[in-house]
Formats: structure tokens, C-alpha cells, sequence
């Protein structure tokens, strides 16, 4: 057992545990978008930020991938913590407006606004699918490709895979939602005609023979409208 | 090549390089060359065994070719996701063909202000690709690099490891004529560390030169060798910094020589030993003062030049 300090509160928890499952267990929130129960802590979003120490050497660390110790001082709403983490929501925003996961997290935060130049990206290298589908579909279908700027997710070579059975589960976990939604590319899709909200997919006969494992497909159903 | 007909449907994977040994013979199609498979073997289990193995097979093939890839993930067991995150991961490794000679600009923030993009752009138009191209004949493929380490000698090209430096917009066709027919060739004489020296026997003093036995253009420097109960003759290149050699035996590498004057038959022994083997050195008089040591360990490159000390036996 593990004596430590949250957010002023002393608290006992069991060794091993990471900062994360300690403020969910005593009820302290933190917002999480790339962590999901089940599959292994990643710290891609950073979203989960806490101040970890005390006076002028705390520091900000993922709540999600670093583990409680003996005598921590854990703040999970600090003033630091609340600026970077809205940082980190304006961020988001500005990569990924479509998302309407990182909407209710902006809006819960009371983001309103984003000063950066908008994208409209498909990903945001969340991870969440790759470990989906390593670590509970037991697939391997997609991952990471290139680096930097030019970093993609996919499967190898952008064709079919072998390995993906279908299952959808990528996609059920994708908070962008259109993850690899190929628009006009029927032939290297594998999830099927989960199209973009951005630009928007007008042909959605094109994807007729594909099957789309939303249900309904959000994309689609805000495009009919 | 004249039997690019013939072979075409067969693998394609070293750019039909003549010296295919799979492609001789064969009906196609050849789906890869098994040849992937000897590198794959080599390196499964070994740590780090992945970059080791695309490494390999990069080299061998210029390029990974997808089935070496899915090759790669079966033998070695892992997904195939996880081998093309690693191959598209790193700069060195790539998934399209090269071609023969390797064209790299500097763009790097000290090549670029001393006018790197206007040496990439006469690149590019010389070569009518641009840069991540190949050219149609497969003779160049172009591409840009952020710094090379030579921030001082800008705008840098390099081209299959030979560096250019201070390059000027006038000078690329030449550093192009000169890449197709050889670099190689062209270093001996401009490298400034190969120079042609000529040595004599620190005994007797006679000349150790062998005019009627040219080695890279220049006299040799005949000795007789002394190994394994053999004697025979053995001549060495004449110019500092070559290691091309001739000799009566072959003579196995690794192995301790004893060198001998032809003319006074005593023993070339200095008192030193070299700094890379520990081996015994062989001391030699240069014409013109100074000494040459040069180590007796065959395939050893330890060698040694002092112009000013005086030899002291
Ligand atoms: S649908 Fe395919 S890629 Fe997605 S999680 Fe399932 S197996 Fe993996
Ligand atoms: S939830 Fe911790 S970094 Fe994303
Ligand atoms: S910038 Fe070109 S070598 Fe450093």
C-alpha cells in the first residue's frame, strides 16, 4: 500500500496503480480522451495532465501513464493544470473541430474558442484503433506509418489487410469518428463508407457495396440533412 | 541489359541486376527472390534483429520491396504493421527503387543560406525529376537531406558517399558527368591523403620500387614475405593510403607476416608495434627523409607516416 497526497487529501491505494485510476477511485475527474479502459496507457492526448509535486518543482505529468508513489503530492485541478489543459483542448479544436468527443470536452472546460489555424484532420494520433486492434481484436491490421509531420495511420501499403476481420472496432473507438474512411477509395477501405463530415461525402452510392460498422453512421446521417 | 524481355514477370526485386543468380534459368513468374530469405535467417532472434535485416536487405536491393517486407513479418514473426511502421519510419529506408547513383542536396539551414535550393533546383533540372525521384534510366535518384555535418564547406551535395563541397550552380554537370562514369577513379587523384610515395630499405638503403610492377597506376613497393613456412614476393601499392596489394601466395588475412628486403635479405623490424592490432610494425625509409611504418597484420590498415623523425634502430 501507497501513502500519498491528492489534491490535499491523504489517501492510501494499492501499489501499482496509476494517477488516473487513483483520482477516478476517490472521485476526482479527469478528463481522458486517448485512455480507455482495457487497452494500454498510450499519452498521445496529453489531456490528463496533473501537477505532481510540490512549490517550484511540480511538474505536469499524464495522469494516465505514470504510476502512484510513496509520498506524492498529486493536484488534479491546479491552476497549471487547468491552462494547460485547456491549451491542450485548443489544440484539439483547431486539428479536429469535427470530433464531437473534443467538442463536449471543449464545452465542459468552457473552451469556446480556438486561436490557432483551423485543420480539419482525420486523425489525431490518438492510438486508441492500433491498440484496439493489437490488443483486443488481436489483429494487427493497422499502425503508425512515416513519422513527423508526415505520420499516418493506416494498414501496410494503404491496401486491404489480411489480418482485419471486419470487426469495427477501430472504428468504435475512433473519437474523430471517420478515421479511415477512405471517401472515394472504395478498394483500400476496411471499415466501409464511414465517410468525412469534412469535406463532405455527397456519393453515397459509391460505398454501396461496403459496410459500415457505425450504427447509424453519424457521418452519413449529419450529411443527409 | 538485352534479356530484359525474357525476365520480365519474374521478380523484379534487385532491379534486374545482372548478377541475379534466382532470375538464370527460370520460367516466370518469380513472385520475390529467395535470396531475401539467407538475410532474414541471418538476423532472426538477434536483438534488434528488424533494422538490422531491412537494413540488409536495403543495401543488397536499394530499395524494400513489399514481399521482402511480408517476408520479413513471417519469418520473423512479427505483423506486418509493425515492420512497415519501422521501414517508412526511417529516412535510410525506402520503399521505391533507387537508382544506381544516390544524389543527396544539403538543405540544412547553413547549406540553404549559402544557396543549397538553387543547387537542388539545377539538380532537379539537370535530372528532369525532382527531389525524392528517380530517373527514368535508373541511373539517379535525388533527394534532399537537412544537414550532413559539413556546415562550414556549403552548399554540400553528396553522391554515393563522396562529398562535394562549396558547390556551385556551374559545377553540377561536371559532378554529374563524373558520378556516371565512376567516382572512384577520380578520388585516387584528388583525394589528398593518396599520394604516391616511394620507399627504400632501412637497412641497405637500395630502393624497394618496382617500376615494371604498376599497382593503381604507380611503381609497387616489392618486399619478400616470410609466413607460414612460404616465401614469395609480395608488392604493395605505391600510393599512401591505398591497401591494393599483389602477391606469389595468398595470403591469409589476419595473419602476422614477416617482411624481408629482396635486396639485403634483413628483416624490415622496427621496435613498434601498431596502435590498432598490436602487431609488429614494418618501418620503411621515404625518399626525400622520413619514415613509413605500416602494419604487418594482414588486412590491417594501421599505417603510420613520419616525415621528420629520424630512424633510430
Ligand atoms: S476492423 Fe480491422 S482494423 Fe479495425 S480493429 Fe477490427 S481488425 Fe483492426
Ligand atoms: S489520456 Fe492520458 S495522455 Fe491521453
Ligand atoms: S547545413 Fe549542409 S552540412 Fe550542415
Amino acid at each position: 500500500m501507497i501513502n500519498m497526497k491528492l489534491n490535499g487529501l491523504g489517501v492510501t491505494v494499492e501499489e501499482g496503480m496509476t494517477i488516473l485510476e487513483v483520482a477516478n477511485f476517490y472521485g476526482f475527474p479527469i478528463p481522458t480522451l486517448c485512455h480507455m479502459e482495457g487497452l494500454s496507457p498510450y499519452g498521445a492526448c496529453r489531456l490528463c495532465v496533473v501537477e505532481v509535486g510540490d512549490g517550484p518543482r511540480a511538474r505536469l505529468v499524464t495522469s494516465c501513464t505514470s504510476r502512484a508513489e510513496e509520498g506524492m503530492i498529486v493536484r488534479t485541478a491546479s491552476n497549471r493544470v487547468m491552462k494547460a489543459r485547456m491549451m491542450i483542448l485548443e489544440l484539439l479544436l483547431a486539428s479536429c473541430p469535427q470530433s464531437k468527443i473534443i467538442q463536449d470536452l471543449a464545452s465542459k472546460y468552457q473552451v469556446r474558442q480556438q486561436r490557432f489555424r483551423q485543420e480539419h484532420e482525420d486523425c489525431i494520433m490518438c492510438g486508441l484503433c492500433v491498440r484496439m486492434c493489437e490488443e483486443q481484436m488481436m489483429a494487427k491490421a493497422i499502425g503508425f506509418r512515416g513519422r513527423g509531420e508526415k505520420r499516418s495511420l493506416g494498414t501496410p501499403f494503404d491496401i486491404k489487410s489480411e489480418e482485419c476481420r471486419l470487426c469495427g472496432g477501430c472504428i468504435y473507438v475512433c473519437p474523430a469518428c471517420q478515421l479511415r474512411c477512405t471517401y472515394t477509395d472504395p478498394d483500400k477501405a476496411i471499415c466501409g463508407g464511414c465517410a468525412n463530415i469534412h469535406p463532405p461525402c455527397y456519393l453515397k452510392d459509391k460505398f454501396d457495396d461496403m459496410m459500415c460498422y457505425m450504427d447509424p453512421c453519424v457521418a452519413c446521417e449529419i450529411k443527409r440533412d | 541489359m538485352t534479356e530484359v524481355k525474357d525476365i520480365s514477370g519474374l521478380c523484379s526485386t534487385c532491379n534486374f541486376a545482372p548478377n541475379c543468380i534466382y532470375r538464370q534459368g527460370r520460367e516466370g513468374p518469380i513472385q520475390y527472390c529467395e535470396m531475401f530469405a539467407e538475410i532474414i535467417e541471418q538476423h532472426t532472434g538477434a536483438q534488434g534483429g528488424l533494422i538490422a535485416t531491412l537494413e540488409e536487405i536495403q543495401a543488397r536491393y536499394g530499395y524494400l520491396h513489399p514481399e521482402a517486407l511480408k517476408m520479413v513479418a513471417e519469418k520473423s514473426g512479427r505483423s506486418l504493421v509493425d515492420v512497415y511502421g519501422v521501414a517508412t519510419f526511417y529516412r535510410a529506408f525506402s520503399l521505391k527503387p533507387r537508382g544506381k547513383h544516390l544524389v543527396s542536396v544539403c538543405l540544412g539551414t547553413a547549406c540553404h543560406v549559402r544557396g543549397g535550393p538553387a543547387i537542388a533546383q539545377e539538380l532537379e533540372r539537370q535530372l528532369k525529376i525532382s527531389a525524392g525521384q528517380t530517373t527514368p534510366d535508373n541511373e539517379f535518384t535525388l533527394e534532399t537531406v537537412n544537414c550532413l555535418g559539413a556546415c562550414a564547406l556549403g552548399p554540400i551535395i553528396v553522391i554515393d558517399g563522396h562529398y562535394f563541397s562549396k558547390v556551385k550552380t556551374s559545377m553540377v554537370a561536371d559532378i554529374l558527368h563524373r558520378a556516371k562514369t565512376g567516382l572512384d577513379r577520380v578520388e585516387i587523384i584528388t583525394d589528398q591523403r593518396i599520394f604516391p610515395i616511394e620507399v627504400g630499405c632501412a637497412r641497405c638503403n637500395h630502393s624497394l620500387m618496382d617500376p615494371r610492377h604498376p599497382i593503381d597506376g604507380h611503381p609497387s613497393i616489392r618486399v619478400t614475405v616470410a609466413f607460414d613456412q612460404k616465401h614469395g614476393w609480395l608488392a604493395l601499392s605505391g600510393l599512401y593510403g591505398s591497401y591494393n596489394s599483389d602477391s606469389e601466395y595468398d595470403i591469409p588475412s589476419d595473419s602476422e607476416v614477416q617482411f624481408f628486403c629482396p635486396h639485403c635479405h634483413a628483416e624490415l623490424i622496427g621496435g613498434a608495434n601498431c596502435s590498432e592490432c598490436g602487431a609488429p610494425m614494418v618501418p620503411m625509409i621515404v625518399r626525400g627523409g622520413g619514415i613509413v611504418q605500416i602494419c604487418s597484420r594482414r588486412g590491417c590498415k594501421g599505417h603510420m607516416l613520419d616525415l621528420s623523425g629520424a630512424l633510430i634502430f
